[in-house]
């Protein structure tokens, strides 16, 4: 808890001083269980509330903390003592001696994963892992690369991404819903690849009129009001029973067809145009194959654009924006164009949830996926797309993980839910990744343009922008 | 005498109570290099932010006649219309290089408007096009000659925030040169170099002043650059104009004197009176 | 009228919660320029620790209520200090001076955890707080509609009063006031004048805690219910009343988190309920575009 380094030489450890902050810790820690773990406030048949005294959980966890912290100050003192430099470049090293194959062999991984999955659980055992781990872990990779446009290259902190996908999503579920049905019902069978562009057509509208106003704003301001927009829209969606049938949300939204054949037990369905035996399975790897290629398809266009004029300037804006304005650069045009471009993708992303789902409701859109999202984005490094990818899954994937951890059950009892901890163990990790690497996982930038030498830029050069 | 590319009318700027410049008018003319001098606090940098824009003036004209004949109000023109338009281009006192990116991206990035009118507002970019390709492979070429003008062409893949000091002034001016610019101003270009340095600085400038392309305006606290590379020299103290004329008419002025040395009233009305003023 | 009086005085009550919560947002900007994020579920946590203290005074220990609430309000300032000290000190302090984002993250992760904390150690349900000074004192009747203060509403206003009264005299006059609007203006400068910077910071975020705790006792005791989600909705708002009144200002906050509580009953009142966030979220999007320095926030010039 306390950080303070009182050794007398590097190489002794201090047993005394560790003692005493794992000591003041432990404190603390007791401090801060009164009353809120010793105590708990149950309700009894009559609604009244009564205590429940549970001193030994206090107990417990101060000495979790005083065992934490003692050895937290061991580590360092090993710390101290090792030649660390060496290790990280030996680390470091192996990065770069792997690094050509990366790209090569996680591609190929991602393309066979489905089957791979068929291949080991069969088809009832590989729903969960293509749609759990693969489609959930893409749906936020793709997530991830579009607000990485506006967070980091335009260095625009935007707190309320999920708003376009939720306009991406509820887009794609009325007009799916009331619109063609009513109109071109002959179309129903393709209108998730019709309504795929209009959702990112109008959440980049979306992203334009709400960045309009807002985009002068500087710093944690814009993050504020990206916030309140986000929020506004959900609680629009509430309440607005008329429209989206408030916290019901909409349901049966049409899954998408093989382009055009739907994925039914029908005669012209999927599995009897190709002869197969009918099984959920075709859709669920299906839709596996179309979120990699739409989040492909983010990646490409991120790749492409940053190369280009507009996307050196948001990695300008991002560095300096007064310099910008002295070069010429219209910074307004060149941050909505960050912000459309950004909600775009969510709104694609939106609709293909939606699409997966066959339901959404405001809940699918709260502020925490907003920070899910953005956690996703700094903790990948700002501006890295293999950044994201790895957080995505160390985060997504992480808290899939948690989902099965119904074992723990016969550890703790029948009345342990794994389930309830898994904000908490999300909560906890958000804070500690940000300790170990404020910058990311990846935080060197890598240059959009070479004279000879490609050279990583390191990434305490590299500035965080201020809007 | 050369005819003005800059005419300064009236300048004024206020800043709640402040004034910060008051009714300042002088030329800049084309082809020269014109040095604003003057004690700290003096105003120099307010006119500079009201030349490009980053302040809107209290009240005064700014008129930029190009040599096309056509005129420009600076005072008029969004911020970054100066530049794009107006083709007026600027340093800053506390260098503004983008840090994070590459010497030769610093420099692309200062090429960015035409590249984005060639990149078809980066329609045609995305598609590949090769007309595109060609106007990007012509702004890394001009990139590239600014930055073995500069002698940095060595260090072209490397951050800029990496550079020495004096290696980043260099990029700074050559980043604007990049625009193109009728009138490039310098904000205390020689601040922080050493002798070697500034002798290198003054190359550059007499050699951006030979080129006919780009008239100057620098502030400058350094008197051996002043003296040594300007053709027109204003002293501003406390926001208004107290001499005017070529280098030596300046450096003799008793106001001039005064103003530096820190004199009181009376006694520069002394010396005035002794002058003959 | 009868009814736009009886909203005034449900607005202050109301007003005077979000006012103690924003002012924990405004120091805390003020001193290291960060949106504490977790600030709203600091705010939750204390409503948890003064329902509990409520419970031990009264069941365990037999207090009559006005000593049982005078030892909870004391007691859970106290002990949600020492939670807001521990934040800042294991969340916070290692990353100052670093990445901008880094802080901000782990101030929404703390924010996450504090909400999910709560859920797991003290269940998912919703607390029923046993009801206290429910008396109304009727003030006047027009049409038969009988405008009333209730007793605690009287009880709220009159603590927040006080208590910021302390406050100010804390800020304004005291050597840890000076410290702390030192460190505000030039943390570097401040240190090498011999004052204790982290501990300023510290210190700030105890007090900021402290206010909040206020806010929870009374918040327990105006609603009679408190959930483990009830952090971000009031932190938001507060967070709005400290952007409404200007950032960095503290009498701002407190006008601020009176004028966002009035909005919000008005609007209840006179417009719809539903759309009360909406409101109160948009007020805080069309200040910050027109308004960006608040009500009385100093403005900021652009240095070039």
């Amino acid at each position: 808890m306390t950080d303070t380094t009182h050794s007398p030489s590097p190489d002794a450890f201090n047993l005394k001083q560790a003692l005493k902050d794992a000591g003041f810790a432990g404190m603390v820690t007791f401090g801060l269980c009164v009353p809120i773990v010793a105590f708990r406030a149950e309700q009894d048949m009559a609604n009244k509330l009564v205590l429940q005294q549970r001193w030994w959980m206090a107990l417990v966890i101060t000495g979790l903390v005083v065992v934490a912290r003692f050895l937290f100050s061991l580590h360092q003192h090993s710390r101290r003592n090792e030649h660390g430099p060496q290790t990280s470049a030996g680390a470091a090293g192996v990065l770069a001696l792997i690094k050509p194959y990366l790209a090569p062999l996680g591609f190929g991984f991602i393309t066979i994963y489905p089957l791979m999955m068929l291949a080991m659980h069969g088809p009832g055992g590989s729903i969960k892992w293509i749609d759990n781990f693969g489609i959930q872990i893409l749906i936020y990779v793709m997530l991830g690369w579009g607000l990485n446009i506006v967070v980091g290259l335009a260095g625009l902190l935007d707190l309320g991404y999920v708003a376009f996908y939720a306009v991406g999503a509820y887009s794609y579920a009325l007009i799916a819903t009331k619109v063609i049905p009513q109109t071109f019902p002959f179309l129903g069978v393709w209108a998730f690849w019709i309504c795929l562009p209009i959702s990112g057509l109008l959440a980049a509208l979306w992203g334009i009129l709400l960045g309009f106003p807002v985009l002068r704003l500087r710093g944690d301001y814009l993050a504020i009001v990206t916030l309140a927009f986000g929020e506004i829209i959900r609680l629009v969606l509430i309440n607005w029973v008329d429209f989206s049938n408030g916290y019901a949300g909409l349901s049966s939204i049409p899954r998408p067809s093989f382009f055009g054949i739907p994925f039914n037990a029908s005669d012209t369905g999927f599995a009897a145009v190709f002869g197969l035996e009918f099984s959920p399975i075709y859709r669920t790897i299906f839709l596996y194959y179309v979120i990699l290629v739409l989040s492909l398809m983010t990646a490409y266009v991120t790749l492409k654009l940053r190369r280009l004029p507009v996307g050196r300037a948001w990695e300008a804006l991002r560095e300096d924006e007064i310099a910008c304005r002295s070069l010429g650069i219209n910074t307004t045009i060149t941050k909505l164009t960050a912000f459309a471009i950004g909600a775009m993708f969510g709104g694609f992303a939106g609709c293909f949830f939606a699409a997966r789902q066959g339901f959404i409701s405001p809940e699918s859109f709260v502020f925490l996926e907003s920070a899910q999202i953005l956690a996703i984005v700094v903790l990948g490094g700002m501006g890295s797309l293999f950044g994201v990818v790895v957080a995505s899954i160390a985060l997504v994937g992480g808290i899939e993980i948690l989902r099965e951890l119904d074992f723990l059950k016969e550890v703790f009892g029948p009345t342990f839910d794994p389930s309830q901890y898994r904000m908490l163990v999300f909560g906890v990790a958000m804070v500690l990744m940000m300790l170990w690497k404020p910058r990311g996982l990846i935080s060197t930038r890598d240059p959009s343009v070479i004279y000879k030498e490609r050279k990583a830029i390191s990434g305490s050069m590299v500035q965080e922008g201020h809007g | 005498m050369t005819t003005p590319l800059l005419k300064i009318e009236h300048l004024t700027m206020r800043f709640g109570g402040l004034v910060a410049v008051n009714d300042l008018s002088f030329d800049v003319r084309k082809g020269e290099i014109t040095a604003l001098i003057g004690p700290n606090g003096a105003g120099k940098t307010t006119v500079f932010n009201c030349i490009t824009g980053f302040y809107k003036p209290t009240e005064g004209r700014l008129g930029l006649k190009h040599p096309d004949g056509k005129t420009y109000l600076l005072e008029r023109l969004p911020d970054h219309h100066i530049n794009w338009k107006a083709r007026v281009a600027r340093t800053f006192q506390n260098i503004r290089l983008f840090q994070g990116m590459t010497v030769l991206e610093n420099l692309l990035v200062a090429q960015h408007n035409p590249l984005m009118l060639a990149s078809g507002y980066s329609i045609l970019g995305l598609l590949g096009s090769k007309s595109y390709l060609k106007s990007e492979k012509a702004a890394l070429d001009k990139a590239v000659a600014w930055l073995e003008r500069i002698n940095l062409i060595d260090r072209a893949d490397d951050p800029a925030g990496d550079l020495p000091y004096g290696d980043q002034r260099r990029l700074e001016i050559a980043r604007a040169m990049c625009t193109d610019p009728v009138l490039l101003c310098l904000d205390e270009p020689a601040a922080g170099l050493n002798p070697r340095e500034s002798l290198e600085l003054n190359a550059l400038l007499t050699s951006i002043r030979a080129d006919g392309q780009t008239s100057l305006l620098l502030i400058e606290h350094d008197m051996s650059v002043v003296m040594a590379i300007s053709d027109h020299v204003v002293v501003l103290d406390y926001g208004v104009k107290i001499s005017d004329g070529a280098p030596e008419e300046v450096r003799n002025d008793p106001r001039v004197i005064a103003a530096y040395l820190g004199v009181d009233d009376d006694e520069v009305a002394a010396v005035e009176a002794e002058v003959g003023l | 009228m009868a009814i736009f009086i009886q909203q005034l005085i449900n607005g202050l009550t109301l007003g005077s919660i979000y006012g103690l919560i924003a002012i924990g947002y405004t120091m805390v900007f003020g001193i290291i320029g960060m949106v504490n994020f977790a600030h709203g579920d600091v705010f939750m946590v204390s409503s948890f620790i003064a329902l509990l203290l409520l419970l031990v005074a009264t069941t365990l220990f037999g207090f009559g209520l006005v000593p049982a609430l005078f030892l909870v309000l004391v007691l859970g300032m106290l002990i949600t200090g020492l939670w807001n000290w521990t934040i800042e000190r294991t969340a916070y302090r290692p990353l100052r001076g670093s990445f901008r984002l880094a802080p901000l993250i782990s101030a929404i992760g703390m924010s996450i955890l504090l909400s999910n904390l709560i859920q797991v150690i003290q269940g998912p349900r919703n607390k029923p707080v046993p009801p206290m000074f429910t008396q109304v004192l009727p003030l006047f009747e027009e049409n038969g509609y009988t405008v009333g203060i209730g007793y605690k509403q009287i009880v709220i206003m009159v603590v927040t009063a006080v208590l910021l009264g302390l406050f100010w005299y804390i800020v304004q006059k005291t050597p840890l006031g000076r410290a702390q609007r030192a460190c505000e203006q030039d943390q570097k400068m401040a240190a090498l004048l011999g004052i204790d910077v982290d501990k300023t910071i510290s210190l700030t975020f105890v007090l900021g805690a402290a206010l909040a705790a206020v806010a929870g006792v009374m918040y327990i005791m105006y609603y009679g219910v408190i959930n483990f989600s009830d952090g971000f909705v009031p932190g938001v708002k507060a967070f709005t009343a400290a952007v409404l009144g200007g950032i960095g200002s503290l009498p701002g906050a407190v006008i601020g988190g009176l004028l966002i509580g009035l909005i919000e009953t008005m609007w209840s009142a006179y417009f719809s309920i539903d759309y009360k966030d909406v409101a109160a979220f948009s007020i805080l999007a069309i200040t910050l575009v027109f308004l960006p320095t608040g009500l009385l926030g100093r403005p900021e010039v652009e240095k070039v």
